[in-house]
This record gives C-alpha cells, structure tokens and sequence, in this order.
C-alpha cells in the first residue's frame, strides 16, 4: 500500500487478496449517507490512515444493523438485517469492529451474538483513548482547542446502555481542553431525543423539544464546542444550536472531529 | 377469665394470618399470570445486586436528603419489628416484656435504641409528609386520588405507632414499682420526655393506658401488614426479589424473540432446528402477555416517581410516564386477577395497551434512553414493558407511526432507513480518493 494517500480498503478487496484487516470499521447508515456525518467518517478514516491501522470497511456490502427497526418494535425486520449482516461479518471471518455510532455498537455487541455473530465491537471513542493510551495519536500541544471550554454529551446508547463515560472524556482531556460537564451528565445524562426511533419520526405533543432542552442545558456550560460521539446526537444538538442562533460561535463537533483537527487532517 | 386476653390475641393473630396469606396468594398467583422468563442464572451477581441495592439502598443515595429519611425508616422499621417478637411472646403466653429478665441491661440499651429509631422513624416521617404536601417535590405533587392518599396514609400510619410504642414505654416505666406485673427495666431515654403526661394518672389508668397503647401498636401493625399489601407500599418485600431477578444483561440490549429468529432462519433458508411452537402473540397487547419479571416489577413500584422525573419526553411536557406505566401495569393486573377470581372471562375490560391504561401516544414517544432504568432505585424496568407494547403495534396491528412504517420498508427495500440507493452507501469515500495524506 502506498503512504501518500488516503485509502479506504473494502472487506472486498482485502480478501481478494488473501488479506485480513486488524479491524473492520463499520460506518453505519449515518456515517454513509448523512451529510453532517460523513464528515465524520472522513476524519476517522483519516486518522486510521495516519496511524497506520490495518482496517477495513464493507462498504457496499454493509446493511442497517436493524436497531431501529427493532426499537420501533419490528422485530422479524431486525432479525431480517442482523442475519444478513452476521452472514457477511462471519464470511469475512471478522474479529474486532470499530464504529462511530454508538447505535450500531451496542447492537452488534449486545443483540448480535444470540443470533450467531460474535466480534469484538468497540466504539471509536473508546479506540481513540486506546490509540492515545498507547502514544500512536499525540495530540499536539496548544492546539487549536487548548484552553477552550468542551463539554461532552452522553449519548444513551454509549452511556446508560453500555457504561461507556469515561473514554470520551479522556479524549477530550487529552487535548488539553476544559472539559465542563453539563448539569445532567453521565448516568443522569439527559437523551437528545433521537433514540428508539424518533429519529424517524415526529416527536409526540409536548411542550418542548427535547433537542432544544438539551441544547440549552450544553449552552448553559458556556462551552464553545459541544462534544458528540453519536450521528443521532450530532443532527439533535446540531438543529438545537441553530435553533438557539448559536451556530457562530457554537461547534457541534464529534470526537473523531476533534483529534483530526489537533492533528492538521 | 385469666386467659381471655390471651385468646383474643391469639384470634387477632390469626384474622391477621388469614388475611395476609389471602392477600399474598392472589398476588403471586397475579405475577404468575405473566410469560416465563429464566433469571435462574448468575446466582452470585443477583445476589450481590440484592444487597448493594435493596438491602444496602446503593441506588437511594443519589439523592442525599431522601435517602437519609429513607434509611431511619428502613432501618427502624427492620429493627422494630424484633420487637414485635417480643409482643408476640407475651401475647400468646400472657407474660409481660419476657426478655426483659433475660437480657438484663441489655434489654435497657436495646429498648433505647428502639425507641431511638422509633424517634427517627417519626421525623423522618413528618419530613416526608411535609415534602409530599407542603413542599415543591414535583414528582410527589403530582400524585392525586388514593396514590396520594395512599402515601399520605402509610406516613401517618407510621407517625401514630410510633407514639404507641413511646407512650406504651412511658406508662410502663411510670408502672413499674406501682404493680408487681410490670418489670423493672431501667428507664427509657425518649419515652421519658412523655411520662409527665401521665404522672397523675391512677395505677388503673395507667394500666388501662400502658395495654391500650400495647394493643393498638401490635393490632397497627397486623393491620398494616395487611393494608401493605394493597399499598403502594409493597416495596417493602418486594424490593427484595425485584432487585434479585432483575436484568443483569446491558441496559442497552433487548432480548431476543427466540420465535421470530426460528422464522426468520427459515426464511433464509437456514436451518431452523425444531419447528416454531404455535406463538400466540407477538409482543404485548395485554398485562397477561408481560413476563412474570415485569408483572413483579409492577408490584414492587412505590410510585416515587424518580423515573417519570428522569425521563426526557415527560420532561417535555409529552404524555409518556414511567410511573403510569408501572401503575397501569399493576391495576390491570389486578383487574384480571378479579375478574378470574369473579369467574368472569380473564381478558374482560380493556387491555392494558389501550387508550383506558397505556396509550399508543405514550408507547411512541419513548427514546429508549434508559433514563427511568437507571433512575429507580429498586431495579425496576419500564422501558421493557414499553418495547412490548410496541412490538405488538408493529407485528400484530401494523399501527405503528406512519413515519416508522416508511422506516421499515426503507430498511427493507434500501437496507437503510432512509431512502437512498445502496449502491451509494461508499460515496463518502471518494472525497477522499487520491488525497493526500
């Protein structure tokens, strides 16, 4: 493989050569088609490329994990895509998979194995801590976010269903910023409204949108970069600062985001 | 005539027994109404939940005033009813404070700590009161009807045996040395503050008052014991095994319909192993097609509402309410045991998915975020009960949102659940195509 250039191996590819990947990066429907969140997907596989991590996507072959077809209590439609994708994961014989949308993380960790797919699934928040952890990302000093004032939003599916808080943390941590934390946080973090399939849907009669309550209580921290680790999030807390006319000098930035942007990527 | 106290009490107890094995049978035969779910395994961790969290109260101290009030009554009333033991004793065989003799000063100090913790019970109590009437708890205001008097009721329940315990304690020590049947104990730190109420009294008004009083906390707390089981209050045995079968698999992870995969597989032309059992329904139209766990989970719930406080679409002013689900859960339940008892068909009324218990307005609007899990201190799950309503919307009824249902058919025919052509699911990594590095 040459080094000068960006590359994006599919599963495909690799094992027409007889290769195998370290990991395989699974991109999930938002990191595919989401505007807002292909950007992400280009700054993760960016810092993959950097580091020099032997990874892979599906690409084509990668289908909806099923998450909200099962949320949203369709169940035979979930099993449907689990197995299709378990059969695709298991022909390319995968061990370990990385991805940015905690949706698609705690299906295949949690609701893939009963139905025969078995892997290794971490989420790139906490394989960003690793790639930190082990010296293979250091982040630059007096970057262009020490000092500023971060605070991260819990995302449901990372957090409260997974007891995932503290790798997101230390990323942020880690770039020497200020990491303030909004008055509902971790455990008690309070969900961007998206989960379960409301992505998908209007919300019910209210008198808020939960988005906005959310964003207000982000906005209340001062902080000038909202911290995301989810696409669901990212779209709920994007709309909610420009709800709030906040989006000039308010970022909503994922995780992946931030290390690039440290690194000049 | 010498024994006639004895065999009233010994009717007292038995009228109690009688009504409290009634009460407790159709309530476990109610909780066997639901599906079987195996929570037979990992003894060690259930264990180990049960005490950090029922017995040890872990998940109550997020909230540090409640969760002091809580523990002086929690532990007053673990540790008053050893005394009970005593009054049980002398009841049936007519001796007064039998242990007394036996334990010596000890039975001075233990009396002084019960009567310290029936001290602590009784301003806990009143705080209690105070926070459920007076003060801005939104999640205790917003009760009305019997929950909130239920609740109301049960502190001052408490509050006047409390009062019978010291006021039984005060004549007792103003007795000792008048009459020959009172035992010299020792004097009692609390209820000391109460003996010039009734230092003028004659022995006989005071004998008259020390067994009134000894009466009406034993008679209190058979009455209690059976009023509980009605109550709100049933939390206080039901948090036991509710913590112990709990789910001990991430929050996040929904269990699987092993009668769907079996279809599924054979859809797929993989093997299915055995042919699928006649299912009778897919997801939850009814309380009697929730699991036992969930049916338990219902009767454990003591209304505090921590999760409909949590909860982010009630925090929205939506109509979505963990509490209600609990609750709704629990009288449906109730209704179908009545109406089985009644010989009335079981599924007589409205099921409880349905616009008389749990509305398909509040189904929809769950995030699945997990807040109301987390939030409740027992280990009680409405999001579980919420994800089989929905399954049944979905399967059964097709009445999901008509949103969701492009959703599905998104997923279905694009393999997202937006409607894009999957052939461009790799567009994103041209952009990067001959960058460079």
């Amino acid at each position: 493989m040459s080094d000068s250039t960006y590359k994006v191996p599919t599963m495909q590819e690799m094992s027409a050569k007889g290769e195998a990947p370290e990991v395989l990066f699974w991109v999930g429907c938002a990191g595919s088609f989401d505007d807002r969140y292909k950007a992400v997907t280009i700054a993760f596989t960016k810092i993959l490329n950097k580091v020099g991590i032997n990874f892979a996507v599906l690409g084509p072959e990668e289908s909806c994990t099923g998450d909200p077809a099962r949320r949203a209590g369709n169940e035979f439609l979930f099993q449907m895509q689990a197995m299709s994708n378990i059969q695709v994961l298991n022909g390319y014989n995968i061990k370990k998979i990385v991805t940015a949308c905690p949706h698609c993380f705690n299906t295949i960790k949690n609701e893939y194995p009963e139905l025969g797919g078995n892997y290794d699934v971490v989420h790139h928040s906490q394989f960003l801590q690793g790639l930190i952890n082990e010296g293979k990302v250091t982040l630059k000093d007096g970057g262009e976010f020490k000092g500023k004032k971060i605070t991260f939003h819990d995302s449901c599916y990372l957090g409260r269903a997974n007891g995932v808080y503290e790798a997101p943390r230390d990323v942020i941590k880690a770039l020497d910023a200020e990491l303030v934390e909004m008055k509902r946080c971790k455990t008690k973090g309070l969900c961007c409204g998206a989960g379960g399939a409301q992505m998908f849907k209007d919300a019910e009669k209210g008198n808020k949108e939960i988005n906005i309550e959310r964003t207000e209580e982000a906005l209340e921290t001062g902080a000038e970069v909202i911290a995301a680790g989810c696409p669901f999030c990212m779209t709920m807390m994007g709309d909610g600062v420009k709800n709030k006319e906040r989006e000039h000098n308010v970022k909503v930035l994922d995780l992946a985001e931030l290390i690039a942007k440290n690194q000049g990527l | 005539m010498e024994y006639i106290s004895q065999i009233a009490f010994l009717l007292v107890l038995a009228v109690a027994a009688y009504f409290l094995a009634q009460r407790i049978g159709s309530i476990k035969k109610n909780i066997n109404l639901g599906k079987e779910v195996d929570r037979s395994d990992n003894s060690g961790q259930r264990w180990k939940n049960t005490f950090l969290i029922a017995f040890g109260q872990q998940k109550m101290f997020k909230k540090f005033i409640p969760a002091i009030l809580h523990l002086m009554i929690y532990v007053g009333f673990l540790v008053i009813n050893l005394e009970v033991l005593e009054f049980i004793i002398d009841g049936v065989a007519g001796t007064h404070r039998i242990f007394a003799p036996i334990l010596g000063d000890a039975y001075t100090v233990a009396i002084n700590v019960f009567e310290f913790l029936a001290v602590a019970v009784l301003v806990s109590c009143v705080a209690f009161l105070l926070r459920r009437n007076v003060l801005n708890v939104k999640r205790l205001r917003s009760l009305s009807g019997w929950p909130k008097l239920d609740g109301n009721l049960i502190l001052v329940i408490e509050i006047i045996l409390m009062f019978a315990i010291l006021t039984m304690n005060a004549t007792d020590m103003l007795l000792q040395g008048k009459d020959e049947h009172y035992v010299q104990t020792g004097s009692f730190f609390f209820s000391s503050f109460l003996t010039p109420l009734f230092e003028g009294m004659s022995v006989d008004a005071l004998v008259f008052t020390e067994r009134f009083a000894w009466w009406f906390h034993i008679i209190g707390i058979l009455a209690f014991a059976v009023y509980v089981t009605y109550s709100k209050h049933l939390h206080i045995f039901l948090a036991f095994p509710n913590t112990y079968f709990a789910k001990l698999t991430p929050n996040g992870q929904m269990n699987n319909m092993d009668e769907v995969t079996t279809e599924v597989k054979s859809m797929l032309g993989m093997d299915a192993g055995a042919p699928p059992a006649e299912v009778a329904r897919l997801g939850a139209k009814d309380a009697t097609d929730l699991t036992w766990v969930n049916l338990m989970n219902a009767y454990s719930c003591t209304e505090c509402g921590r999760c409909t406080a949590e909860c982010p679409a009630n925090l929205t002013g939506k109509k979505l309410s963990p509490r209600k689900i609990m609750m709704d859960t629990r009288d449906r339940i109730d209704e179908i045991g009545k109406n089985i008892k009644a010989g009335k068909e079981a599924e007589s009324g409205s099921p409880l998915f349905s616009d008389d218990y749990i509305s398909a307005e509040e189904l929809n609007a769950c995030t699945s975020c997990n807040a109301c899990v987390e939030a409740c201190p027992v280990s009680i799950n409405p999001l579980d009960i919420i994800l089989q309503g929905r399954r049944y919307m979905a399967m059964e009824e097709s009445s999901s949102p008509q949103s969701w249902n492009s959703m599905f058919q998104n997923v279905e025919t694009s393999f997202a659940p937006w409607k894009f052509p999957p052939t461009d699911r790799f567009k994103w990594a041209d952009k990067l195509k001959g960058e460079e590095k």
